[in-house]
């Protein structure tokens, strides 16, 4: 730990080796974590690195099993969100946590309503609204709904709510994923205001650029374990980024040389020009051929996910056009993607994957007889040997093919999932998170599955955090900042070395060569 | 996929109410299985319970579908009263019967259609979105008979409600071929593994590439033609439409039907026949406490207790002491309801 701007007593919060285990997973093993006055303090790291169990238990959601939170020298440990409120600890979540029906004044002074003779004094309470509002800059009606207002303003009041309440700690989890530059440039002026007051915040995010720009100190949590905290001042981009992805960048990695890219003249088979959705991903170029692996690299956050949802139609792009064996198509829903030959396995199985209650064989031949049309029904036989093939093939654990899906280990419904689309012989394959969640064999089994694929001539666009992975199977690895694709590695240049370093880029730099040929040099989009 | 729910001890609660309750009507009253024909036609209790049980049957083979997405029609008994008062009216002014049932049955059509893109295109939850027309249409239907009870006295009609064919009453005939051609409709072809998809996983279905708003569209317009046919059944046996009161409630007794039958309110497995049986259950209670004489007030707390007692069969918490079989799930197992989606209708 770094010394810190010397604080004049006790930091604002304390915590030391707080524990918090689930049902025996340890999502939070001994994490310190400091807070001092008029500081913003960013809290990184990946999926499961423990971040919003840290501010549940700060927030009394959740009771911790062992360690101290201190606030202000004072132990605390607040039993619910209310008791955390009188201590002083507000919180504001990317989801406003308001009501949006009631008038923006309701929503500041909802269970502390000013009284008169027993009743609401509405008359003060807007005038007191409009007081608290002002130092935000916010002059607005106060009596009409909140919901009319934009999620940045309805953001801005939410904080103005925690902090009227006499926050001294004020947590605010990824109030930045749904906002657009300017948006952003407000909150962080508020940020700035309230930081000057003296207030603590906790700041979640998972835009590098913005814990830059506003942060004064990075707390990086792996795994439920504190990986280090540090002054943003004294650590480079590289670091933090080899930080929170646990990598030893000194330590030469082995990487798989699989030599210069071929030259692959070929026309692709997709091909996306421009193609993006406001607030959720900016316009990209990509262009899939056959038979060749795309990995799509990045943070949390940084618009992967959102990539391939695009490209599946399971959202709709707002610009930009796309084109299958270069005719223009449109992908108004993931039914014209079905149509294209497009499958994709989603990164949350459970809601947007299976269909829980029916059978494995249901749930394979779906994808099939969807594309098919409900006039023409897979006879009952055909559906069998359909089940039974992909059981057999990929090894599918489950007693038979009837078996609700929901009843099977994630591993195997993650490949029941892929059995529905390989069934539909797909010339475009997405895996978002493939290997999420998946024991260690099947996970083995999983990556040989896609090099076989892969060989038989289908396209195959994979989203995934493990970086090995991604090196092991992939020829063109696709990277992704703050929702924006910023580099492209190719054949001998994809290594987990080289997409560390294309994250952690600040401006992008793009070196040299456009030709496939040579194989090296990073193409740098922006 | 069978034509009822899998497995005969997951049917068993089902089966074994209706007979419980016929051997009770039995007790009381020891002709009750007697049958005999009259007229070219079948009589008797049974019979009576079959023919009584029609419209609420009819409604129920609709209504399950729609279950199965995991929705809910709540207006079918005024699209009845829509159907009813429209035969009537024609009827009245002289049309032929094909013209009477085709406007009738295009009427109910239209009524699924509406309800279908409400809920499918809008994506209003279907209980406000059916509830819609629960409350409009009786009042579509008064608008058709000018708030009069509309008699007729064509025979072509009345045959509907009171005729018989090869000595079955029409309304049980009528039941039979819509049991049938749904059945056929939904097993036969690829329609029935979309509703239940659909029904238990709209997001997974659409990501998997099925239609789902065609599929939602189509159930709630099959609802809307067995309404429509159970409204015709209804107003040919009284020989007038009572656009107040024809239908009247029987949404709840559809919906009471398919839970009976086993179909969860949270969607995915139907099964139709054992809808049919869950009316087949009601209307016999309601045949055997009128049959013993008893004050018709004891016919809703004896109704309300004996399906207390089969939905209590179907309980989780019962079912865990029984052998089940795999993949059915027992009815009141609470998942969080769906989350309201409004249909784009941004302040």
């Amino acid at each position: 730990m770094t010394a810190s701007t010397a604080p004049p007593s006790a930091p604002l919060l304390a915590i030391r080796g707080l524990s918090k285990a689930f049902l025996g997973v340890q999502a939070l093993d001994g994490v310190d974590f400091t807070l001092r006055h008029g500081e913003i303090h960013a809290l990184l790291g990946e999926n499961g690195a423990g971040k919003s169990t840290l501010i549940k238990t700060l927030t009394g959601v959740y009771q911790r099993d062992g360690g101290t939170v201190a606030l202000e020298g004072r132990e605390i440990a607040p039993r619910g969100v209310e008791e955390a409120q009188r201590l002083h600890i507000g919180t504001v979540y990317q989801e406003v946590n308001l009501l949006p029906n009631l008038s923006v004044a309701e929503n500041l002074f909802l269970g502390r309503q000013p009284m008169r003779w027993g009743l609401v004094d509405r008359g003060a309470m807007r005038r007191r609204a409009r007081a608290v509002l002002q130092p935000y800059g916010l002059s607005i009606d106060v009596t009409a709904p909140l919901g009319r207002f934009s999620v940045a303003t309805q953001q801005i009041i939410a904080i103005a709510r925690a902090v009227d309440m006499s926050a001294k700690v004020l947590i605010l989890d990824e109030p930045t994923a749904s906002l657009d530059a300017q948006e952003v440039a407000v909150l962080f002026k508020v940020m700035r205001t309230l930081r000057s007051r003296g207030i603590g915040i906790v700041f979640v995010t998972h835009f590098l650029d913005q814990v830059y720009e506003v942060c004064d100190s990075i707390t990086v949590l792996r795994n439920g374990r504190l990986v280090g905290e540090r002054r943003t001042a004294e650590l480079p981009r590289l670091d933090l980024v080899a930080m929170m992805l646990g990598r030893e960048l000194e330590a030469a990695a082995h990487r798989i040389d699989l030599g210069p890219a071929e030259v692959d003249s070929r026309p692709p088979l997709a091909s996306f020009k421009g193609f993006g959705k406001a607030r959720s991903v900016e316009p990209f170029d990509l262009d899939i051929r056959p038979g060749e692996v795309v990995a799509l690299a990045g943070l949390l956050g940084s618009g992967r996910t959102e990539t391939v949802r695009l490209v599946f139609g399971m959202d709709r792009a707002d610009r930009g056009e796309a084109t299958v064996d270069g005719r223009t198509i449109r992908l108004k829903g993931p039914r014209d993607a079905v149509r294209l030959g497009f499958g994709f396995c989603p990164e949350d199985r459970k809601k947007e994957g299976i269909v829980g209650e029916l059978s494995v064989r249901e749930n394979i031949i779906l994808a099939l007889q969807a594309r098919q049309g409900w006039l023409k029904p897979i006879p009952r036989r055909r559906q069998e040997e359909i089940a039974d093939r992909f059981i057999r093939l990929l090894d599918i654990r489950t007693p038979d093919a009837e078996r609700p899906i929901q009843l099977l280990s994630g591993g195997n419904q993650q490949k029941a999932l892929l059995a529905r689309w390989l069934a539909t012989e797909p010339r475009l394959l997405i895996l978002d998170e493939p290997t999420r969640g998946i024991d260690v064999g099947a996970h083995a089994e999983i990556i040989r599955l896609i090099e076989r694929l892969c060989a038989d001539g289908m396209a195959l666009l994979v989203v995934s955090s493990e970086l090995e992975e991604i090196v092991a199977y992939s020829r063109r690895v696709v990277v992704l900042r703050d929702r924006r694709h910023v580099a492209e590695l190719r054949g001998g240049e994809v290594s987990v070395e080289r997409i560390v370093a294309a994250i952690a880029s600040e401006t992008p730099h793009a070196i040299a060569s456009e030709t496939p040929a040579t194989g090296s040099g990073a193409e740098v989009r922006q | 996929m069978t034509l009822s729910a899998p497995g005969p001890s997951r049917n068993l609660p089902q089966y074994g109410a209706l007979i419980a309750v016929l051997l009770a009507n039995w007790l009381l009253f020891p002709d009750f299985f007697a049958i005999r024909l009259q007229d070219g036609r079948l009589f008797g209790s049974l019979i009576d319970v079959l023919n009584r049980g029609a419209p609420v049957a009819l409604l129920a083979i609709g209504m399950t579908m729609v279950i199965a997405t995991r929705g809910v029609d709540l207006s079918v008994g005024a699209v009845m009263a829509i159907s009813g008062a429209i035969a009537a009216t024609m009827t009245g002014a002289g049309w032929s019967l094909p013209a009477v049932l085709a406007a009738s049955l295009a009427a109910g059509l239209l009524c699924g259609l509406w309800n279908g893109l409400l809920v499918a295109v809008l994506r209003i939850q279907p209980i406000i979105a059916t509830l819609i027309l629960m409350v409009a249409g009786r009042g579509i239907a008064q608008l058709v008979t000018e708030g009069q009870i509309v008699t007729f006295t064509s025979p072509a009609l009345a045959f509907i409600g009171s005729g018989s064919f090869l000595t079955v009453p029409m309304p049980v005939v009528l039941t039979i071929v819509a049991l049938a051609v749904t059945a056929l409709l939904v097993r036969a072809t690829a329609l029935g593994l979309m509703i239940e998809a659909v029904g238990v996983n709209r997001l997974s279905s659409a990501g998997a590439g099925v239609n789902t708003p065609v599929v939602l569209v189509a159930v709630y317009v099959w609802c809307g033609l067995c309404a429509a046919v159970a409204g015709l059944i209804v107003t040919a046996d009284i020989r007038g439409a009572d656009a107040n009161n024809a239908g009247l409630w029987l949404e709840l007794d559809a919906i009471l039907a398919v839970v009976v039958g086993g179909t969860s309110l949270l969607g995915g497995r139907f099964g139709l026949v054992l809808s049919v049986v869950g009316a087949l259950i009601i209307q016999a209670m309601n045949t055997g406490i009128l049959l013993s004489g008893f004050k018709p007030e004891f016919n809703l707390i004896v109704k309300a207790g004996v399906l207390l007692v089969v939905l209590l069969l179907q309980s989780p918490t019962l079912t865990l002491f029984l052998p089940r079989p795999k993949g059915a799930r027992p009815i009141g197992t609470v998942k969080p309801p769906v989350a309201p989606t409004s249909g784009g209708a941004k302040p």
